[in-house]
């Protein structure tokens, strides 16, 4: 294999962390801030040893806090700006985030999930699917796009951008330790030869094209009536934009009894079993929320009609399962939950769970 | 700097960069924040960098100054403006960047900011009020709060034994700080020097040199319970025997 470039397209075989420093090259990020946390190291890695070729940026700050801030102080000055982190580090992130959808910053954050709680393993898990999606002391006024593939971790990458850019609130890839370390083909390309828009950053403060008028950003408010009207302006414009960015895969679930519902890498042995199932006539369906945040609700309702259960299946205990009860509120289907906090999951797992019911 | 107004008063001249929509300021009468921020304001239009720079404020009664002049600006978290103004500079070195706050943001949460602030010579302009209490939560200990010293959290007085001792905020910049720091202390007893170090340490980031930190003293009357003469004294004359006043580090002159 030549020399890696995104001049053309390549099929190339890498990791899920190097897919990340090259998908924000893609996307044209110009500068990540971030602190060393296993397992999303070699994004920093990477990103550092493209970065003179490419005329990027980085800066390794004292702690995830300060990463999460310096990532904001680089939005507000215009940069398009990222951070990757895991675990505890995603816990210290949170505090910038919530500043983020208060301020409306566009900041874009990996998390590449691993054990916890606490320092727990620098392996895998989905636990941090509930912080990712609602950390913070806020409404989760934000993006969360759960990726499953190599190829997902580089296109939603790219959309991270775009989407925090477009949208101005806090994007998270919530990936996971896997997808982190291990090696798979995928197609890397130059989003705008694709005719993919890349949303250009813009000073939110500092450098101002209109010139004259001056900005004050807050984040503190004096009255209750206040700040009711700011959370209530976002959340507004959150569900305004919920429904472009909304994203989900459903498979086979018109006529399904059962479906099997998981999110990021545990989707994938998720497919195979519902192939597996349906070659043996089972009436299987396949369902995915891509979005975490904002959750397919909808589309779900609209996809378990005939299904008389749910298997959910997640590599945490159950924070996938709060998601969907939540969106199914009232509904009568019966919620099956396969829960393995912190353990990957396999297709055979998931067909010997379903033989189960 | 006085100005004769129509109906007679004479008022000081506002710095053309203070924004007088937002004036009077919502700082509690006899409180120092408003001392430095009039040197700053002065030093931001001696300097002509209005149009170029952010302002950054934290948490604490430094956020008052959130709209305080016209100058983009960004209100923060406690402990948390080192950081918001050191991703702009990294970003954007052009801009001048500049973050205000108080003793506890700076030496207590946002400790570990300043420290490796300082350590990497981030190219930002730090000023600290140090007011030895923490004024906007209700006059609890601060990091520099002085031995003997009662607050809401020390009523019979700080013990030195259990709390430690003042946190010396410049010394610690200055002792981390590599070449090119400029590292100061002034107070609003003494405006003009406060103002020379202020524009001296707007300079320093204007030349690229490193890091710029100034202390002030200040007073925080509402908290303290004093009147005024306990209010200048206190300032003038428990707060310098602890806290030395004067630069601590100037870059050296580059050779021409
Ligand atoms: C994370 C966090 N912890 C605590 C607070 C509460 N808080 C607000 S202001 C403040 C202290 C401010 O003291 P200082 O920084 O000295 O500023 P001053 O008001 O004295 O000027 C604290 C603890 C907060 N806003 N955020
Ligand atoms: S509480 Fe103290 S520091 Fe805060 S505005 Fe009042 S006098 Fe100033
Ligand atoms: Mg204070």
């Amino acid at each position: 294999m030549g020399e890696v470039s995104l001049s053309s397209e390549q099929r190339v075989f890498m990791t899920g962390n190097e897919t990340v420093a090259w998908a924000a090259i893609a996307a044209k990020a110009d500068i990540m801030y971030g602190y060393p946390i296993t397992p999303q190291n070699e994004i920093m890695h990477y990103w550092t040893r493209l970065m003179p070729k490419y005329g990027k940026k980085f800066l390794q700050t004292e702690d995830e806090i300060s990463a999460g801030f310096t990532l904001a102080g680089g939005v507000i000055s215009g940069a398009k700006a990222f951070t990757a982190t895991a675990g505890p580090g995603n816990v210290l992130m949170q505090e910038s985030a919530s500043m983020a959808e208060m301020m409306r910053l566009p900041a874009v954050y990996i998390i590449q999930q691993r054990g916890g709680p606490s320092t727990a393993t620098v392996i895998y898990s989905q636990q941090e699917t509930t912080i990712t999606t609602f950390g913070g002391n806020g409404e989760g006024h934000r993006i969360v796009f759960s990726t499953s593939t190599h190829q997902e971790l580089f296109d939603y990458t790219i959309k991270a951008f775009n989407s925090a850019w477009a949208y101005r609130f806090p994007t998270f890839v919530l990936g996971d330790g896997y997808q982190a370390k291990m090696r798979e083909p995928l197609t890397i390309y130059d989003p705008e030869q694709r005719g993919i828009n890349l949303v250009k950053p813009e000073p939110i403060l500092g450098i101002r094209p209109n010139g004259s008028k001056f900005t004050h950003l807050r984040n503190t408010y004096n009255t209750e009536e206040e700040l009711y009207k700011v959370v209530m302006a976002n959340q507004a414009e959150w569900e305004e934009m919920a429904k472009k960015v909304v994203e989900w895969d459903s498979r086979d679930c018109e006529q399904a009894d059962v479906i099997i519902l998981t999110h990021g890498v545990v989707s994938r042995a998720a497919l195979g079993a519902c192939q597996q199932l349906r070659e043996q006539g089972h009436k299987v369906g396949y369902f995915r929320p891509i979005t975490l945040r904002p959750f397919p609700g909808e589309q779900l309702k609209a996809a378990i009609k005939q299904a008389k259960k749910i298997l959910i299946a997640e590599s945490s205990y159950g924070q996938l399962v709060k998601l969907v009860e939540n969106a199914l509120y009232g509904s009568t289907v019966e919620i099956v939950p396969m829960l393995r906090p912190g353990l990957g999951i396999t297709t055979e797992e998931i067909v010997d769970e379903y033989n189960k019911l | 700097m006085q100005e004769l107004k129509e109906n007679m008063v004479f008022q000081p001249a506002m710095p053309k960069s203070w924004n007088e929509e937002t004036k009077p300021h919502k700082f509690c009468p006899g409180c120092g924040h408003g001392i430095i921020l009039k040197m700053l304001g002065e030093a931001i239009d001696e300097l002509g960098i209005q149009e170029k720079m952010i302002f950054g404020c934290d948490i604490g009664c430094s956020l008052l100054a959130w709209d305080f002049f016209k100058v983009d600006s960004v209100q923060t978290h406690h402990g948390r403006t080192t950081p918001v103004v050191t991703g702009m500079k990294r970003a954007h070195p052009e801009l001048i960047c500049v973050a205000y706050m108080g003793d506890g943001g700076g030496y207590a949460i946002g400790s570990q900011h300043l420290f490796n602030a300082a350590v990497r010579n981030e190219r930002v302009t730090i000023i600290l009020c140090n007011n030895c209490n923490y004024g906007m939560t209700g006059g609890q200990m601060a990091p520099t709060t002085l031995p003997g010293m009662k607050t809401e959290t020390t009523p019979y007085g700080r013990d030195v034994e259990l709390t430690g001792y003042p946190t010396k905020g410049s010394e610690m910049v200055a002792a981390v700080a590599p070449e090119g720091a400029y590292v100061a202390r002034g107070t609003v007893a003494n405006p003009r020097q406060l103002k020379g170090f202020i524009k001296k340490a707007l300079q320093n980031q204007i030349d690229g040199n490193g890091i710029s930190f100034v202390e002030c003293l200040s007073g925080c009357p509402t908290n303290w319970r004093t009147n005024a003469k306990q209010t200048w004294e206190f300032i003038e004359k428990e707060m310098t025997a602890y806290f030395k006043l004067g630069e601590l580090r100037v870059p050296q002159a580059k050779e021409v």
